[in-house]
Formats: structure tokens, sequence, C-alpha cells
């Protein structure tokens, strides 16, 4: 199918503007803002955009670089869905390059528990890889994925007088299993790959100088330095049967985040645990922008239960 | 698609996202007087703060507390007149030397709410 270029930006625009006439979100629980984290998902219930989320990392399988874009929109004030597709650029040893798209992701969040004075937040939510809705040259799989995950968030702003230089800690994470539809699929050789479940989990733990400002102590910081937000993100998966038991692969990303009205920049490297996840240093950056403060009276509100 | 496409949306996208940037944001605290953390010599007659956006008077406060938790401000947040992002408070006179813990919560022109506190101390 071919689009020209004026049709798929009227398109755009016309989606926006008929979401604009049904139709705010960042991370907030009491005091404490959590920015948008880059590599592990976080609890937050939000209107959102990542346009883009570029990474690449040599795995040893070859070089990976991957453009993505992912959508977060709040149905109620409590439940959102989100929406995501990446486009993939594969470098495989000692073979030609390939690119494509990935599979589309679907997911759905609902944040049960948030505590204001204990700056804590709890969700539950599942996502959905749609299989066959991505390109097979880029290992985009046939089959649909399924991971139900629970998500959390806490900040140190409760700590006492003692500790205050701490209150400015937060961390956010996740915990869920993939569930892939298929146990094993027949790959062009006709050999079976087996698809295992796979435990996924991964937390963020960073500093908020803006915290620390708005806070504890006010020593001097001015901009841009005084919205900056230090942080390493953990990432980790763990297959749990169909022969890969315990081959856990991860990531330590350490970076820093800048967040300002209504868009956030991040960067951070990408730091393999071990030799089965890959031997170089990959590299992440992502621009978020927050739609509840870009259009607070239309597309950044929930559609339902704003008050 | 193609990666010429893929630009278009991109840029579209962009456009959209700059055309918004009009609207306003949450408010955040930029500075305030006293110093968030600081120690100062002289009791104060106010607290002033400052944020990143205009914010409505009729939902923004700024409440003063004592190390025993009693208010000491004179419940008398006001709006600056010239400048819609500053709200500041009056003290009562004389405060003792302490510990004071200031929190507001400020509802911005858009109806965004944020809060937060901080304390300062008067040492003699």
């Amino acid at each position: 199918m071919k689009f020209s270029n004026r049709a798929v930006i009227l398109t755009m625009l016309a989606i926006a503007l008929a979401l604009a006439d049904r139709a705010g979100g960042h991370g907030f629980a009491g005091a404490r803002f959590f920015p948008a984290t880059l590599s592990t998902d976080d609890p937050f219930v939000n209107d959102e955009l990542s346009l883009p989320t570029v990474s690449t990392i040599k795995t040893p399988e070859g070089r990976e670089t991957s453009i993505a874009v992912d959508i977060a929109k709040r149905i109620t004030p409590n439940l959102g869905i989100e929406l995501g597709e990446s486009f993939l650029e594969l470098n495989p040893n000692g073979e030609h390059e390939s690119s494509g798209f990935g599979n589309v992701e679907l997911g759905a969040k609902y944040r049960f528990f948030t505590s204001e004075k204990h700056e804590t937040i709890f969700s539950l939510g599942a996502g959905v890889e749609i299989g066959g809705t991505g390109q097979k040259r880029v290992g985009a799989e046939s089959f649909s994925t399924w991971t139900p995950a629970f998500f959390f968030g806490k900040g140190l702003g409760d700590l006492p007088d003692t500790l205050s230089l701490l209150r400015p800690v937060a961390a956010t994470g996740v915990v869920g299993i993939t569930i892939p539809t298929s146990a094993s699929t027949r790959t062009s050789d006709m050999e079976i790959e087996r698809h295992p479940n796979v435990l996924r989990y991964g937390f963020a733990l960073e500093y908020s100088l803006i915290y620390l400002q708005e806070q504890v102590k006010d020593i001097g910081l001015r901009a841009p330095f005084d919205r900056l937000i230090p942080l390493v993100e953990f990432s980790f998966d763990t297959p749990l049967n169909r022969g890969r038991s315990g081959e856990t692969t991860g990531t330590i990303n350490p970076g820093v985040i800048w967040s300002s009205k209504y868009v956030q920049f991040g960067v951070e490297a990408i730091v393999p645990i071990n030799e089965r996840t890959g031997k170089s240093v990959g590299v992440i950056g992502q621009v978020h922008f927050y739609l509840d403060d870009l259009f607070p009276h239309t597309l950044g509100r929930p559609l339902f239960g704003w008050k | 698609m193609k990666r010429k496409q893929l630009i278009s949306i991109a840029v579209g996208l962009f456009s959209l996202l700059a055309m918004a940037a009009q609207a306003n944001a949450h408010a955040f605290m930029v500075r305030a007087e006293p110093r968030v953390g600081s120690k100062v010599k002289k009791a104060p007659s106010e607290v002033r703060v400052w944020f990143s956006e205009t914010v409505q008077q009729a939902s923004s406060t700024i409440k003063v507390f004592d190390g025993s938790g009693k208010q000491v401000d004179k419940k008398n947040t006001r709006l600056d007149p010239r400048n819609h992002a500053l709200l500041d408070v009056s003290l009562e006179p004389d405060l003792a030397p302490g510990s004071y813990r200031v929190i507001w919560r400020v509802t911005s022109v858009d109806t965004h709410v944020t809060n937060g506190d901080f304390r300062f101390q008067i040492v003699r």
C-alpha cells in the first residue's frame, strides 16, 4: 500500500483532532515527580508520547538498532492503554543487513494504589506483542506473547530529617512473566525453536535534583542543571522452562534524564551483565512528550472520569 | 512504509506538539524565600514561593508550621498582582528559633495540581 507524505500528515492531524474532541500524565505521587524511564516500564498511567526511543547495541549475533515510538493514553484517571511500534535494523555477523518493523505492542495498565504521603504507587498491567504484525526478516514472531506485570514506584521523601539528603532517591520497577502463545516454531531450515516463558524484571534507581532543590536543600543549581535526574536502570530476563531455564540476560543502564515543562530527554549507556547478553556497551536515547501538559484540555485528559 | 514517510509522520507529530506548546504545564516550584533548607538569623515576616507557571489564587495555599506542628502563618496566601507565578503568606511576628515546615499546594491555570514541602531554620 502506498501513502503520499501529505496523506500521512493529514491522517495524523485528523486522528489528533478527533481525539481532541473527546478528551493530562506526569508520574506524580504526592510531592514526588517521577520521570518516564527509558529501559524499564514505570507504574504510571499517563498521557505520554515517546518519539523516538533509539537504541543500538552489539549482541553476540550482531548489531541491533531500534527506533521505537510509544504512546500512552488514559481512559480513566487510573486506567490507561499503550501502543508501541519499532523499526529495527539488524546487522548480523557475517550476513546481510536487514530492516523492518517489529510486531505491534499493545498494553493496558491499572493503578490500584497511591500514597501521596509515602510517595508510593502500585499498578497492574498486561501487554501483548501481536504476532504476525511485524516482519520476519527482523525476527518478528508469528505468534503473540502476553506479559502480565506488576509495577511499583517509591520515593524516599518520608525519610527522617537526619537522612534528608537521601530524600531525592526514588525507585520504579516492574516484575512480569512473558508467556508466548506458541511453545515452539519451526525455523526456515526446519529446526525446532522453543519459546520459554520468561521472567522479566527490572527497576530504576534515581536521584532527583529537582526534588533536592524543591523539597530538601536549595544548593543553587540553575537551569539546565536544576532539572536533571541521574539514574541507573537494571533490566533482566530469565527464561523459566523449555530447556533454557536460568539463562538470564540483562543490562545495567546508567544515564541521565532532563525534564522540562513539556518534554524530557534521556540518554543511557547499555552495559550487558554477561557474555550471553553481549560484550559491547550500547546506548539508548529518548525524547518523551508530556501530552497532559501539551494538550491539557483535550488529548491530555482521561476520556472518562476527569474532574 | 519508507523512510521518507516515517520522517513525514515525525514532522507531522512534532508540528502538532510545537503548536500545543503554548499551553500551560504543571506548576513546579522554582525557588523560595527563605530558601529551601536554609538557616536564617532573622525571623522572616513572610514566605514567598516562585513557581514555573501562573497559578490560581483560589485553590493555591502556603502553610507554615513550627516544630510542634502549630500553624504560624496568618492564613492569608496571596498571589502577587504583578507576577501570577509568585505566592506569599505572612508569618506571625518574631518567630522563635527552630525548624519550620512550609507546605504548598497550587493549581496551575490549566487545572493541574502540584504540591510539596520544605523546611527552613531560624537560628540566633
